[in-house]
C-alpha cells in the first residue's frame, strides 16, 4: 500500500511540475506584445527546444534504445525524411518508414 | 496574421471539430503508437494501469512522464521526481508564451486561457502554431481544445493498449514504437517551417538540434535549455537582423 501511496504521490508532484511551465507560460504570454522581439525570441526558444529534444532523443536515448547504433537510429530518421519527401509530405509514411528500420534492426540485434 | 479579423468565423463549435478532424488519424494514430510505448514501460516494470493513465491525464506530456516511470523504477525520491520532471518539462513555458499572443481573443476571460494551457504539448501545439494564421482569431482556441482532445483520448487509449500488451509485444516492435516519438517530431517541425513568414523557425531548429551534441555531452541535465536559449537566441537575432534591414 505504501508503494501505491508512494508512486501517486511522485505522479501529483509530476503533474504540479508539469502544470507548472504552462501556468508561467500563459502569464507572460499574455504580457507580451506578438510583434516585439520578446515574443520572437520565446518563440524561437521554444523551436530550439524542441528540435534539441528530438537530437537528444535520437542520439542520446535512454533505456533498452541504446542497444541499436547510433548509424541505425540516424539511418531510421534518414529513411523517414525520404519517405515523407517522396509520398507528398505524408508524416504517417516517414513515421511508418523509421518503425520499420528500428524494428527490423531491433529483432536482428535482440534475437 | 495581419489578415486576421477579415477571415470568416466558424463560431466555437465549428472551431472545435474542425481542430477535432486535424488531429483525427494521422497524428492521434502516432501519438497513440507512442503512448503505447509509455503503457508497456509501465506494464513491463508491473507498476497500475491506474497510475499509468492518472499521470496521462493529469501530466500530459511523453518526455516528463518517462522521466517520472525511470527515476521512480530507480528509487529516487518525490522532490527529486519533481525537479527532474519540472526540468524536462521546461520547455513547456516558451511553447505556451508563443502561443498566448495567437490564441487569445481580447474580451475573453483569462481563465480560458489558463484552463486550456493544461493542453500545450508538442503535437497540439505545433500544429496549431502552423494553422493558427489561416483561422480567425476567435476560433483558434477552439481549434486548440478540439484538436488537444483528440490527441489525449489516443494518448489514454494508447496507454491502455500498451500496458496490457507489455508481455505480448516483441521487444523490436516497442523500440519501434519508442523511436516514433522523435522521428514523428522531427517531420511535424520540418512541416511546420513551411508557409513561414521568413527563416526563424528553421534557424532556431536548426541550431537547436546543432547545439544540443556539444551541450549534452558537457551537461546531460542541462542540455536542452543550454541548445534552446543558444538556439533561440541565435534565432532571433537572424530576425532582428532582417527587420532592422
Amino acid at each position: 500500500m505504501s508503494a501505491e501511496v508512494g508512486l501517486y504521490g511522485a505522479a501529483v508532484a509530476a503533474a504540479a511540475a508539469t502544470y507548472f511551465w504552462r501556468g508561467f507560460g500563459v502569464a507572460v504570454g499574455g504580457r507580451l506584445d506578438p510583434n516585439g522581439l520578446l515574443f520572437e525570441w520565446f518563440a524561437a526558444v521554444a523551436y530550439a527546444i524542441l528540435a534539441a529534444l528530438v537530437v537528444r532523443l535520437v542520439v542520446f536515448p535512454s533505456g533498452e534504445l541504446r542497444e541499436i547504433a547510433l548509424a541505425v537510429r540516424l539511418g531510421a530518421c534518414a529513411a523517414a525524411l525520404g519517405t515523407y519527401l517522396l509520398f507528398g509530405r505524408s508524416l504517417f509514411a516517414g513515421c511508418f518508414a523509421a518503425a520499420a528500420v528500428i524494428a527490423a534492426a531491433a529483432s536482428g540485434v535482440l534475437s | 496574421m495581419v489578415a486576421d479579423d477579415t477571415l470568416p468565423e466558424l463560431g466555437p463549435r465549428g472551431a472545435l471539430l474542425a481542430g477535432a478532424r486535424a488531429a483525427a488519424l494521422a497524428p492521434a494514430l502516432v501519438l497513440g503508437a507512442s503512448y503505447v510505448g509509455f503503457g508497456s514501460l509501465v506494464g513491463a516494470h508491473e507498476l497500475s494501469l491506474g497510475f499509468a493513465l492518472f499521470n496521462t491525464l493529469t501530466a500530459w506530456a511523453l518526455p516528463g512522464q518517462v522521466v517520472l516511470v525511470e527515476l521512480y523504477l530507480a528509487g529516487s525520491g518525490v522532490l527529486a521526481i519533481m525537479l527532474a520532471v519540472g526540468l524536462a518539462n521546461m520547455r513547456l513555458a516558451p511553447m505556451t508564451v508563443a502561443m498566448m499572443p495567437l490564441v487569445a481573443s481580447p474580451g475573453r476571460p483569462a481563465w480560458r486561457l489558463y484552463a486550456s494551457a493544461f493542453f500545450v504539448a508538442v503535437t497540439c501545439w505545433a500544429m496549431t502554431m502552423a494553422q493558427a494564421p489561416n483561422l480567425a482569431r476567435r476560433d483558434r482556441l477552439s481549434w486548440f481544445i478540439g484538436c488537444s482532445l483528440v490527441l489525449w483520448a489516443a494518448s489514454l487509449v494508447g496507454t491502455i493498449v500498451g500496458f496490457y500488451a507489455a508481455a505480448e509485444l516483441p521487444v523490436s516492435l516497442t523500440l519501434a514504437l519508442v523511436f516514433l516519438n522523435p522521428v514523428y517530431f522531427l517531420l511535424l517541425f520540418l512541416q511546420s517551417t513551411q508557409g513561414a513568414r521568413d527563416a526563424t523557425r528553421l534557424v532556431a531548429l536548426l541550431s537547436g538540434g546543432a547545439l544540443c551534441v556539444p551541450a549534452h555531452l558537457y551537461s546531460p541535465e542541462w542540455s536542452l535549455l543550454i541548445a534552446g536559449l543558444g538556439g533561440g537566441t541565435l534565432a532571433a537575432l537572424y530576425r532582428f537582423a532582417l527587420v532592422r534591414r
